[in-house]
């Protein structure tokens, strides 16, 4: 049920990022999230592309620090309070959210949303228990 | 083989103090007839040589500073005709006038006598491969133990410095089993490995003999397990001799000098007063046996301690620390002084950051501000913000408890600090005082 994050290191310096994806581009790697999450130094820069294993060998070979990560990709109702309703069901739980971002949305009745959160397996769970939809990773590779 | 020369380097200590004072005498009274520079001092002083009367009157002796052989550029303390000499040798000169030094035939002969001494004590013999990958030209390094290598007859691989792919190769071609470079050369060596695909267990490669920069336990301990070797430290100053002024022996607790040669002594740098054994001060070296360029109490400007018991390997020549920072390269931040070695050690002592690292100063404000840069390895990256926080926290944390000065730390892509096929530029600073 877990997605596939790549997460690169990136100094804050002008380029870096045309850099990876320049890189990806060129392996013909189509990426359908990104975020980034930045401090005055450095920035982490999270992806989810079509094919995570090559993304994260060519970002090495280029000198690049990477890591993938396992998140969640979940899509909720494209309406008030659609989102408010899914994170409210894991805060009644315990569950942490380390961070959260938007996909460029390609479906016109719901929102799609990486999840990474402490308790990844529970997590699942609970949101299956809600009946909130989870997206397989080859379905969310192929946006 | 275990020495190379054993009646010299075991000698019980009353007789290598004759054999010391002997030639000490000989030194001084050389160069106050030959050199008019340490004549014209000693008379300042009001001293002729017959007033070293022991070994302890060294102490009456003028020092001898960079300075004056720049003052003397190049050849004004010479103490032969230049006819005698038959090799010249300089320093980079980065810093002023580069210094020049020069040997005859006996001085080439004391030389590769010594760095003989020094490779034998690292396990090599006439069977070894030695891979020389310091610089070979005016600088010392390479020819000092190219000279030394022969002199054990072991078969030398000349390669010199840079090319790090074709050394590589030419290692595990070659059949190399002793490496000679700088220790920040190793460390990159190993890491061209990595990326080459080419393992450790491919090497024959059984021990380096590494120095020209300071380097701390950690990185040797780096060095031996990434490259499955026994790193042994050595020691040399061009103004002295070259490499081979010290070494390691199999015990690698400190590094003994080859003090029938050189004379060492420990000196508080801010007075000049002599210390006493196992005390922290500037390292300085008198000469001996030298012939073409003799120096009298020359101040290396390396800090260390010396300790005269006796080794387990047997040897009785004093052992010298590990440098553990220089006079010159010494950093005073807000009048703490700070070695980039001190700063080396916390880093590798946290485990998870490779020993990459720039130190930054500057002032801001009217106060200093020390910035280490440390390349993020992928065992310390981490996906979350917090997570790599807590690791810069934490790194200044420890810095700031061995120093006693708040630091700012700065993580970097890996690859972005300058990699050095000589010394790594450790420190940069950008304080206009």
């Amino acid at each position: 049920m877990f997605v596939k994050q790549i997460s690169v290191f990136l100094e804050n310096k002008s380029g870096r990022l045309a850099e990876v994806t320049g890189i990806l581009g060129k392996h013909n790697i189509d990426i359908s999230a990104l975020s980034i999450a930045d401090t005055t130094d450095f920035g982490i820069l999270r992806l989810i592309v079509n094919k995570p294993d090559l993304a994260l060998q060519v970002l090495k070979e280029n000198g690049f620090t990477v890591s993938a990560t396992d998140v969640i990709a979940i899509a909720v109702e494209d309406k008030p309070g659609g989102l408010a309703k899914v994170l409210e069901i894991l805060y009644k739980k315990d569950i942490g959210i380390e961070y959260m971002y938007a996909f460029v949305g390609k479906l016109s009745d719901q929102a799609l949303v990486i999840l990474k959160v402490e308790k990844a397996e529970d997590a699942i769970k609970i949101l299956k228990e809600n009946n909130v939809k989870i997206l397989p990773a080859e379905e969310v590779y192929a946006l | 083989m275990k020495y190379w020369d054993e009646h010299m380097e075991c000698m019980d200590r009353d007789t290598l103090q004759e054999i010391q004072y002997k030639r000490l005498l000989e030194t001084v009274k050389r160069v106050y007839i030959s050199v008019p520079y340490y004549r014209k001092k000693m008379q300042e002083n009001g001293i002729i040589p017959e007033d070293i009367k022991s070994l302890a009157d060294i102490k009456k002796l003028p020092f001898t500073t960079k300075q004056d052989l720049r003052d003397n550029y190049p050849y004004g303390l010479f103490a032969v005709p230049m006819s005698e000499i038959v090799r010249i040798h300089a320093s980079s000169g980065t810093t002023g006038k580069p210094t020049v030094v020069g040997y005859t035939k006996h001085d080439i002969g004391i030389w590769s006598e010594v760095m003989a001494r020094t490779l034998v004590a690292a396990g090599a013999d006439k069977h070894s491969f030695v891979q020389i990958a310091y610089g070979y030209g005016l600088f010392t390094g390479g020819l000092g133990v190219h000279y030394g290598a022969e002199r054990i007859g072991a078969s030398v691989i000349p390669i010199s410095s840079g090319n790090t792919k074709r050394q590589i190769q030419i290692m595990v071609d070659f059949g190399t089993t002793v490496l000679a470079c700088t220790p920040s050369y190793a460390l990159y060596l190993a890491e061209t490995m990595e990326e080459m695909g080419i393992d450790k267990s491919q090497l024959k490669l059984k021990s380096g003999v590494f120095g020209a920069e300071p380097w701390s336990e950690n990185m040797r301990k780096e060095i031996e397990s990434k490259l499955n070797i026994k790193a042994y430290d050595i020691y040399g100053l061009s103004e002295i001799i070259g490499p081979g002024v010290s070494f390691e022996c199999e015990y690698q607790c400190g590094m003994h000098i080859n003090e029938d040669h050189f004379l060492p002594e420990i000196i508080n740098p801010e007075t000049g007063e002599v210390l006493g054994e196992g005390e922290y001060g500037e390292l300085v070296f008198t000469t001996i046996t030298k012939e073409g360029l003799p120096l009298i109490r020359y101040r290396t400007r390396d800090i260390t301690a010396l300790h005269y018991d006796r080794c387990k390997c047997g040897r009785t020549l004093v052992r010298m620390e590990k440098v553990i920072g220089r006079t010159d390269d010494m950093i005073i931040i807000r009048g703490v002084n700070v070695f980039p070695s001190q700063i080396e050690s916390v880093l590798l002592e946290m485990g998870e950051v490779e020993p990459h690292y720039q130190l930054i100063v500057d002032r801001v404000n009217n106060l200093d501000v020390l910035e280490v840069l440390v390349e993020v390895s992928e065992r310390m990256f981490s996906d979350e913000v917090k997570k790599l926080e807590q690791l810069e926290r934490k790194i200044s944390k420890a810095i700031e408890e061995t120093l006693g000065i708040s630091v700012k730390v700065r993580l970097v892509e890996p690859k972005t600090i300058e990699r050095s096929e000589g010394k790594a530029k450790r420190v940069i600073d950008k304080r206009k005082i």
